[in-house]
């Protein structure tokens, strides 16, 4: 309850204050975003399964979002930061359905 | 004692686990020792994993019957139980002495305390978890407000703008090419546009000559008017063409010849003299006399060959008609002659 409050509260923030992204943020900030979603619904998930760990979702959230945006960060430094950049999506995107189906399972049964 | 420097010193998410037991310890006071064991050793047990993920340990335990998740993907959960027995089986394992381990903790708060125990939960876990969907609620509206409003070039990639320059600098290349060649055709065609005025002018003056020469337009000019007057004879025809003839080798360029009645026929290559009766007849117009050749050209060419000795006027004179010779200055051949297109001759390639 908590959390999708302030979900709003920060979605609210943001379109309110209207911020704009320092250039040195740019690239990161997308994927760091993926990177929370994916944490967001594992713990949604975990959850429903009645395992969730408040411990564990703020470790998991901090460490996706950290290693996201360093995964990011070595590929620009490597030259390869759209390809890197990419994989990284692509890899959550396939976890956040993993996370979605098993959360579908749980509410439909189906 | 412990538990609370526990507590103390875990500002953060340490406190937070160690919160539980924090709850879970002054009431049952009956075995203490054995849950500070236990809780250390998952708290160090716990970051291991959880950097694996939770998610995948939600996918261990979320199918109890089939718990066919492997560690390296979250797809091939369902079909496969029997694959990976040992490490599924240890897994499932951890995780369900994990909801052992959490709900022995659980219900040894809640009952003794009832409200209790539930107000540090949500002041620092949820407080911390609120935070975190909050920076996320914040990045995603930052993000999307970002993306839409400026979707091009502020948010892209350095070396994705290098390329959009490099392709700018191309087709700004290409265009510059084409802007020269356009100038280049515009220049031949305004060169082209002088030219054929030039080849126009040079066309009508051209036309204009023709048209004088074939009697199509009217002209003026330095000439002489030369008369013939019938004298014991009536003025014969062959004077007239011998005339003629010896106007057009003295260089006479426009001649017409009239008759006493107004009539005045334009004289060009086709044009014939027959004697007609009462006088003589010119290209089928009947003229009486006495006639009056016009003529452009050197007056004083034409004179001398007019009055050589054995000319014109002499013979004239002593076939017994009239001509006399005058010199106005400027005369003008008004007369026209229709030109016909040929039927027969064409021009010979």
């Amino acid at each position: 309850m908590i959390a999708v409050l302030a979900l709003a509260l920060g979605v609210v923030l943001g379109v309110v204050l209207d911020p704009s992204v320092p250039v040195g943020l740019q690239p990161y900030l997308p994927i760091a975003v993926v990177a929370a979603l994916d944490a967001v619904f594992g713990g949604i998930r975990a959850k429903l399964d009645g395992i969730f760990d408040d411990k564990q979702f703020v470790v998991s959230f901090i460490s996706n979002v950290l290693v996201a945006a360093l995964i990011v960060y070595l590929g620009d430094q490597l030259g390869v930061g759209g390809q890197l950049s990419t994989g990284v999506v692509v890899v959550l995107g396939v976890r956040i359905f993993g996370n979605v189906a098993g959360i579908r399972r749980h509410l439909f049964r189906a | 004692m412990t538990e609370h420097e526990h507590t103390e010193t875990g500002t953060g998410w340490p406190g937070e686990t160690a919160e539980p037991t924090d709850a879970g310890w002054p009431q049952p006071a009956s075995a203490p020792p054995d849950v500070v064991d236990a809780v250390p050793a998952e708290v160090t047990e716990t970051p291991d994993e959880s950097e694996t993920d939770l998610n995948e340990r939600a996918a261990e335990s979320a199918p109890p019957a089939g718990p066919g998740a492997s560690p390296a993907g979250s797809a091939p959960r369902a079909p496969e139980g029997a694959e990976p027995p040992a490490d599924g089986a240890q897994r499932a394992g951890e995780s369900v002495e994990q909801t052992i381990d959490l709900s022995r903790a659980r219900p040894g708060a809640t009952p003794p305390g009832g409200t209790g125990p539930r107000r540090p939960r949500l002041t620092s876990a949820g407080a911390l978890i609120g935070a975190l969907t909050a920076l996320l609620g914040f990045g995603l509206a930052v993000q999307l407000r970002s993306h839409t409003t400026d979707p091009t070039l502020a948010s892209a990639r350095q070396e994705d703008l290098v390329r959009i320059l490099s392709d700018l600098q191309a087709r700004e290349e290409r265009t510059r090419q084409e802007i020269a060649d356009l100038e280049e055709r515009q220049r031949q065609l305004t060169s082209g546009a002088q030219g054929r005025q030039a080849a126009l002018q040079e066309a009508t003056q051209r036309a204009d000559e023709l048209g004088i020469l074939a009697g199509t337009l009217p002209a003026q000019g330095p000439g002489l008017t030369v008369r013939f007057e019938a004298g014991r004879e009536p003025v014969h025809a062959e004077w007239v063409l011998d005339a003629i003839q010896e106007l057009r080798g003295a260089g006479a360029e426009a001649m017409q010849i009239a008759g006493g009645n107004r009539t005045a026929v334009r004289v060009v290559a086709s044009t014939y003299v027959v004697d007609a009766d009462g006088g003589i007849e010119v290209d089928g117009q009947r003229l009486t006399g006495p006639y009056t050749i016009t003529v452009i050209g050197d007056g004083q060419t034409m004179r001398t060959a007019l009055n050589i000795a054995g000319g014109v006027v002499e013979s004239v004179q002593q076939d017994g008609g009239n001509v006399t010779v005058h010199d106005p200055g400027t005369v003008q051949v008004t007369a026209l002659h229709t030109s016909t297109p040929p039927r027969y001759a064409r021009p010979a390639k």
